[in-house]
């Protein structure tokens, strides 16, 4: 096993309140030393001075297709892109062909991905059977199973019954399951294209009304009050989902949530024309919801930022809007659009943008158990990612691990890359322009 | 208008845009009271009809225009069902496009297929309706007519009546009379108007008493399917609420301009004696389709000259 000193970097590690200029050797798949001025000693050297070294990213919310639409994505090439933006563990959501609704599915996920050995892998199943929101799916089977499933969601369509979300809360609560909620009133929401607003309006689209998420997160709120059940929000997109939710946190209400670089970085009025690659669910909103997740994250009201990275194929977007399916690619453009754009600027920390990434997404989750989470330490599995914050370049999409091309950030020029991927101690990804090492 | 390429709705069009298509409808509208309503202008240049949606008027009526500016005309008609296990508007797209089409004119159930079209297709693109989105051609048969019938447009009001927020009728006569320096109002019950007020534009709830300020009052169709969504409890109780009958147009200003885009629901929207009556413009709105879709074809295809080479 080649062993490695990493060289220079300016360690951020929100786990361990770690911020400052040191060395790290890696040797055997974990951190060895975290110390000052390490000699290389035959060690292979990662120069990395004027770069960031942060713990691996945690992806809370990907569509990573498989089983069943392996032609937009598959766990190996999903695995890859997470890796190559800077993830070194990924949540992948159960709406797939068939769903993983039971401890078999979710249990071949699970050993698929540990033989391709890219980034882990956690299960999310669903909460109902079939994903049709009727009756539970055996959540505390799949709990317990070889892919020890923790969260549980229907993402892609909310629970409509308040009935079965009730049930659901109270059932997981006893396992200390969590239950995240793609908050969605679907009578609400039917037929709905983009926000519902001015752009519905001049677009002539159906409008997806802010109303539609805000009386389920409301809903949803009530029932983890009473059922103290760890309940966690998908994707919020609107300023009334984050006071509520900061509401409901302030009452003690064992509740998180998370929100993507898409919402945070643009409202409704980018959408360019009738390009479906803008069509998402939740919708863009409006330029005031931005503003109110922008603060969300800033302060911690929201705990983590995930990409919903979603992808389809070209022939299934490249359609009248109404036939395109929802949803964006984020792994590989959401740490250079965020740093670009909330960084650079000054609208966010960077170690608050780390943490948004890693330590927030891992409170949300308590995955420690999984091995994730421990941080850049003696001792730690060395899963890491080496930020460099001043190459500037083009995001392009043609270019992605992932099989989706879907990206709406396709083109644009960013400051800030991910110059290394490690996992396991391993170099598992490099940017293409090597720096050094 | 002859620097376009396309018209995809009527905020591609300046005022003088408007002004030179409706100038020109009306040299057309001159050679369509002539015995041979024929004028070789688009000799040679074929025009396809892409109709994804089922429509008769719109469809006759552009069939009409080429036709009478001696352009070839193909009619492509299919329902959107079929197409959307069929093929892909993109490879419709580039079968035209191999064929050499000059133009297509395209009605789709889904707002915004006709900009689609534009990023594949080199042919001129005329918007025959697209969802509850645009209806260009629409709008500026509306303008000719209202022109024809009370001359000069500014300054005067005109009230939309029905199902505004489905209407693409609505979204692009409203853009276009605006345009032209008229006062609108929308007149709906709350379910059947946009989420949110549309620029400039006033909103009432209560016919009885927008009628009397009103020099033109456009009734929209109402969609049976609409009550099923929920919009409104019953036919019977939005014709009490909104329909145009006698007793209302009574307390219209003298002269007042009824018009319909057409197909009426005799007895919803429009009582049958109002839509009989003189002061109904619905005829002449066909007509007039006839003469601004010539205008609009002649303008994209047949070069710069405008007018001149009219008659």
């Amino acid at each position: 096993m080649p062993e490695l000193l990493i060289r220079g970097a300016r360690l951020m590690d929100p786990f361990n309140r770690l911020d400052g200029v040191m060395d790290v050797t890696v040797s055997r798949g974990r951190i060895t030393a975290v110390e000052k001025d390490l000699e290389a000693d035959g060690r292979a050297v990662l120069e990395a001075k004027g770069m960031v070294l942060a713990p691996g990213f945690l992806e809370l919310h990907a569509h990573l297709r498989e089983p069943g639409r392996e032609d937009a994505e598959t766990l190996q090439s999903g695995l890859e892109a997470a890796l190559c933006g800077g993830y070194t563990a990924v949540c992948c959501m159960p709406n797939t062909e068939p769903p993983l609704d039971n401890a078999t599915v979710v249990e071949a996920v699970a050993a698929r991905a540990r033989d391709l050995g890219l980034a882990d892998l956690f299960p999310v199943g669903c909460i109902s059977k079939g994903r049709e929101g009727h009756e539970l799916a055996e959540m505390a089977l799949m709990h317990m199973s070889e892919a020890k499933v923790c969260a549980f969601s229907d993402d892609g369509s909310g629970v409509q019954d308040a009935g079965l979300m009730r049930r659901a809360m109270e059932y997981a609560s006893a396992f200390g399951g969590i239950i995240i909620s793609h908050a969605e009133d679907v009578a609400l929401a039917r037929g709905g294209q983009v926000n519902e607003g001015r752009v519905s309006t001049a677009m002539g689209l159906r409008g997806l009304p802010a109303l539609a998420e805000e009386v389920m997160v409301a809903r949803d709120l009530l029932l983890a009050e009473e059922t103290g059940c760890r309940l966690h929000f998908a994707h919020l997109s609107t300023a009334r989902s984050v006071r509520m939710l900061s509401e409901a946190k302030k009452k003690g209400v064992p509740v998180t949530a998370e929100a993507t670089p898409h919402h945070l970085l643009m409202s409704e009025k980018d959408i360019d024309g009738y390009d479906t690659v803008f069509k998402m669910n939740p919708p863009l909103r409006t330029p005031a919801d931005v503003q109110a997740l922008r603060k969300a994250v800033g302060d911690g009201t929201i705990d983590a930022i995930a990409s919903d990275h979603a992808p389809h194929t070209i022939e299934d977007k490249e359609r009248e809007f109404d036939y395109a399916p929802f949803g964006v690619v984020g792994m590989e453009s959401a740490f250079p659009m965020l740093f670009s754009e909330l960084v650079l600027p000054g609208a966010l920390d960077l170690m608050r943008l780390i943490e948004l990434l890693t330590s927030g997404p891992s409170r949300v989750l308590d995955v420690a158990a999984a091995d994730y989470g421990a941080g850049i330490m003696v001792g730690a599995r060395a899963d890491l990612v080496l930020l460099d914050m001043e190459d500037t370049w083009t995001l392009d999409a043609r270019g992605f691990a992932s099989k989706g091309r879907n990206c709406p950030f396709h083109g644009r020029k960013v400051k800030g890359r991910i110059r290394c991927t490690l996992k396991n101690g391993k170099i598992v990804y490099r940017a293409p322009e090597v720096g050094s090492g | 208008m002859a620097d376009k390429k396309h018209l995809l709705d009527v905020d591609d069009l300046e005022r003088e845009d408007i002004e030179r298509v409706l100038e020109t409808a009306r040299s057309f509208s001159e050679v369509l009271r002539r015995p041979i309503k024929k004028v070789p202008s688009l000799r040679g240049k074929t025009v396809v009809n892409l109709f994804y949606e089922p429509s008769t008027r719109t469809r006759m009526s552009f069939e009409v225009a080429a036709k009478r500016l001696s352009a070839d005309v193909m009619n492509f008609t299919t329902s959107a069902s079929s197409v959307e296990k069929g093929e892909s508007l993109k490879d419709t797209a580039l079968t035209l496009e191999a064929m050499g089409v000059d133009a297509v004119v395209i009605r789709h159930p889904v707002a915004g297929a006709p900009w689609l079209l534009r990023q594949w297709l080199e042919a001129a693109i005329l918007n025959a309706g697209d969802g509850m989105h645009a209806h260009p051609t629409q709008a500026l048969l509306d303008l000719f007519t209202l022109r024809d019938r009370m001359g000069e447009v500014e300054g005067r009001t005109i009230a939309y009546i029905g199902d505004i927020l489905h209407s693409r009728v609505a979204r692009s006569g409203i853009k276009a009379c605006k345009a032209m320096g008229m006062e609108v109002i929308v007149v709906a019950p709350p379910t059947l108007l946009p989420p949110v007020a549309l620029e400039g534009v006033e909103t009432g709830y209560d016919l009885d008493a927008v009628i009397p300020r009103c020099d033109a009052l456009y009734m929209l169709r109402i969609q049976k399917e609409r009550q099923g969504e929920g919009r409104f409890p019953s036919l019977e109780e939005y014709t009490r609420l909104y329909q145009l009958n006698a007793r209302r147009l009574g307390k219209a200003k003298p002269g007042v301009v009824v018009m319909h885009p057409g197909p009426m629901n005799r007895g919803v929207e429009i009582a049958a004696e109002v839509a009989d009556a003189p002061t109904a413009a619905i005829t002449a709105q066909v007509a007039a389709g006839v003469a601004v879709r010539m205008a609009v074809l002649f303008m994209l295809l047949g070069g710069a000259e405008g007018g001149e080479r009219v008659a």
